[in-house]
């Protein structure tokens, strides 16, 4: 039977060829990288951190969208992929001198090790997509509802066994005194990347058989797509984002701990691309920093009066709001229409 | 069996009860409104936290109690009648994050309240007083929340068997829409479902208390997974099924950590969800449920 992933190419994938399509969005890269560079040098380091964190968040968001906006999904696993990426990532790049006494159970060849960020980074996103593999097999088959609770559990087993398994990852003190490896240019290229590729995927047949699955199941698989196998793909390749961005979080704020990445940020993460519209990149990417801002400008406020949990709520009476008022989101499932003038005209 | 193991059923069938009256409600709101509720546990804090002042200066038991049941039936009438009534009909992804939503803003209000650190919650000393049973030893607490698990199920079966308003929740379970045509106040059964559901959680959440002997505003969420846990487990949606598999649960998390050398009884709550992914790749319909395709 023909792959259906490539029966179908419509729209902007045709065009995707061409050196004047390519344009906007290269265009639109240099600039970024301007105002990076311009932030370099204007801006003290936690005017830095603060903007690799929002960005850190837009890839997190950009590629739980891919899972949770596009295919319908309802995955909130994204904390225990980013803890197994940033603990694999941590664990590799450790200075090798010091793995003897933090991690005395870590065995010779690994304790040995001492990577640059890169392959590290890589290393622990395919540690997230192999998590990934063995959760969505079970699960994945199976109606959408019980991913929830299953990913939920995940993070759950997750940081329980990374707390347990203190030979390796020394339980619940967490690794610190990781080298500072990420700066504001590898997670600006990260993002540029995630948002691309997500890009790509949502504008190529496998996106179109993403969102076929999400509107009506049953009508895709009569079409051919085969629902467990493009789910599985959506799922796993948001681990690998995750798992990626896990290990550029701990190599930025230089340590990681078992509850570094929790449900509260699953939960945050999910706010973004309710808010931004389920599908859609533009809004995940513009939800993504204006919640990250809001929740940095809430947190001195909420210490301030002493009210702690005050922007939590605040962020979820949002998101209530928006399922009661506006169920699709600031952007729809679509990329905003002003696009054209960026993006070059489509269809 | 050792006197050990009996000793450990016995505290596995406790927290087996705990977890069958948050599992019950559950189902319960899962069989109508196919709405996995992740405030469910959350409700059960409520219920802890509203009795805290009463159970602190010893007020008789049947005011804590009724203040129990009626301040949990009231939260979940509150949350069904603000948050899921305007969503009803929305897809199902849009309800569980909503529940999430309701679970985040339930906990933070919370902390807000009453701050994030753990508050003494004990019954009195009677109540923690051990009695001998043979060769193993139980406190007046677990016998009360043992007991007062079946009591409260058999009123939930007779209500759920006998009367109108049970007849309709049945109905509503099978087919809402049909139900609707019947003449069934749709609106007034899924409130009625809510206000079981969560006033058993709240009395959960009292004993569960009660029991540990501290209570903080997340208590809660965690056993709320793990009743959604044993639901699955029973089956999810069937009631009989819910409280089956609070028991095998609770039975079975209590066992492992019982009878495994003590270094593993950190991986207590890894044991509970691997159990979960376990149970959703050999017997996705549980125990006692339906095929996945009959339930739609």
């Amino acid at each position: 039977m023909a792959n259906p992933h490539t029966a179908a190419r419509l729209g902007p994938a045709q065009e995707a060829g061409t050196w004047a399509s390519k344009l906007p969005g290269l265009i639109l890269l240099v600039a970024g990288a301007v105002v990076i560079a311009a932030m370099q040098v204007y801006f003290n380091d936690y005017i830095l951190t603060l903007a690799s964190i929002v960005l850190l968040n837009v890839m997190l968001a950009t590629s739980l969208s891919l899972t949770n906006g596009l295919t319908g999904l309802f995955s909130l696993g994204h904390p225990a992929f980013m803890t197994v990426g940033g603990y694999v990532a941590a664990i590799l790049t450790y200075p090798a001198r010091r793995k003897g006494f933090m991690m005395p159970d870590l065995p010779e060849s690994v304790a040995v090790q001492e990577w640059s960020l890169l392959p590290s980074l890589l290393a622990g996103g395919l540690g997230a997509v192999v998590l990934a593999l063995l959760v969505g097999f079970p699960v994945l088959r199976l109606r959408g509802h019980y991913l929830a609770v299953a990913t939920l559990g995940l993070i759950i087993i997750v940081k329980t066994l990374v707390n347990n398994l203190d030979g390796y990852t020394r339980g619940g003190l967490g690794l610190n005194g990781l080298p500072q490896l990420t700066n504001l240019w590898w997670v600006y290229g990260w993002t540029a990347l995630t948002v691309w590729a997500c890009w790509r995927i949502k504008h190529s047949s496998l996106g179109r058989a993403m969102m076929a699955i999400r509107e009506n199941e049953m009508a895709a698989s009569c079409m051919g797509i085969s629902v467990v196998r493009v789910r599985m793909t959506a799922f796993v390749l948001g681990a690998f984002f995750a798992g990626i961005a896990g290990g550029l979080m701990a190599h930025l704020i230089t340590v990681i701990t078992p509850g570094t990445y929790s449900i509260l940020l699953a939960f945050n993460l999910i706010v973004m691309i309710v808010i931004g519209g389920t599908g859609s990149l533009t809004g995940a990417v513009v939800a993504a920093i204006g919640l990250s801002l809001l929740s940095e400008f809430l947190r001195p406020v909420e210490e301030a009066i002493e009210l702690y949990g005050m922007s939590q709520v605040i962020l979820a009476l949002m998101l209530l709001l928006m399922l009661i008022y506006r169920p699709r989101g600031l952007f729809g499932s679509s990329e905003p229409r002003w696009r054209w003038p960026v993006w070059g005209k489509r269809q | 069996m050792s006197a050990y193991v009996l000793q450990q059923i016995l505290n596995g069938l406790t927290l087996g009860s705990l977890y069958a009256l948050v599992a019950i409600g559950f189902s319960m709101i899962y069989s109508i409104v196919r709405l996995i509720n992740f405030a469910h546990g959350d409700i059960a804090m409520v219920g802890a936290f509203a009795t805290l002042g009463l159970v602190a200066v010893d007020a008789p038991w049947p005011l804590t109690i009724a203040t129990v049941l009626l301040t949990g039936g009231l939260a979940g009438i509150t949350i069904e009648a603000v948050v899921f009534r305007s969503m009803r009909g929305a897809p199902q992804v849009t309800g569980f994050i909503a529940t999430l939503a309701v679970s985040v803003v339930i906990q933070n209000t919370g902390i807000m309240i009453f701050s994030g650190q753990p508050r003494n919650f004990l019954f009195p000393s009677v109540m923690r007083e051990r009695v001998a049973l043979g060769p193993v030893t139980i406190s007046l607490t677990d016998i009360t929340i043992v007991t007062m698990t079946i009591v409260l199920l058999a009123i939930l079966l007779i209500l759920v068997k006998r009367t109108r308003l049970g007849i309709g929740m049945r109905a509503a379970a099978e087919n809402l829409q049909v139900a609707r045509l019947m003449g069934i106040n749709i609106n007034r059964t899924i409130m009625a479902a809510f206000a079981l559901g969560s006033a058993m959680a709240a009395i959960a959440g009292l004993m569960w208390g009660g029991r540990f002997g501290q209570i903080d505003p997340l208590f809660g969420f965690i056993p709320g997974l793990k009743a959604f846990v044993a639901s699955v487990i029973g089956g999810v949606g069937s009631l009989g099924g819910a409280v089956l598999g609070g028991y095998v649960l609770g039975l079975s998390e209590v066992l492992f950590v019982g009878l495994m050398p003590s270094e593993y009884s950190g991986y207590r709550d890894a044991f509970v969800f691997f159990l979960l992914i376990l149970i959703l790749l050999v017997l996705p319909n549980g125990l006692l449920g339906r095929s996945a395709e009959e339930r739609a």
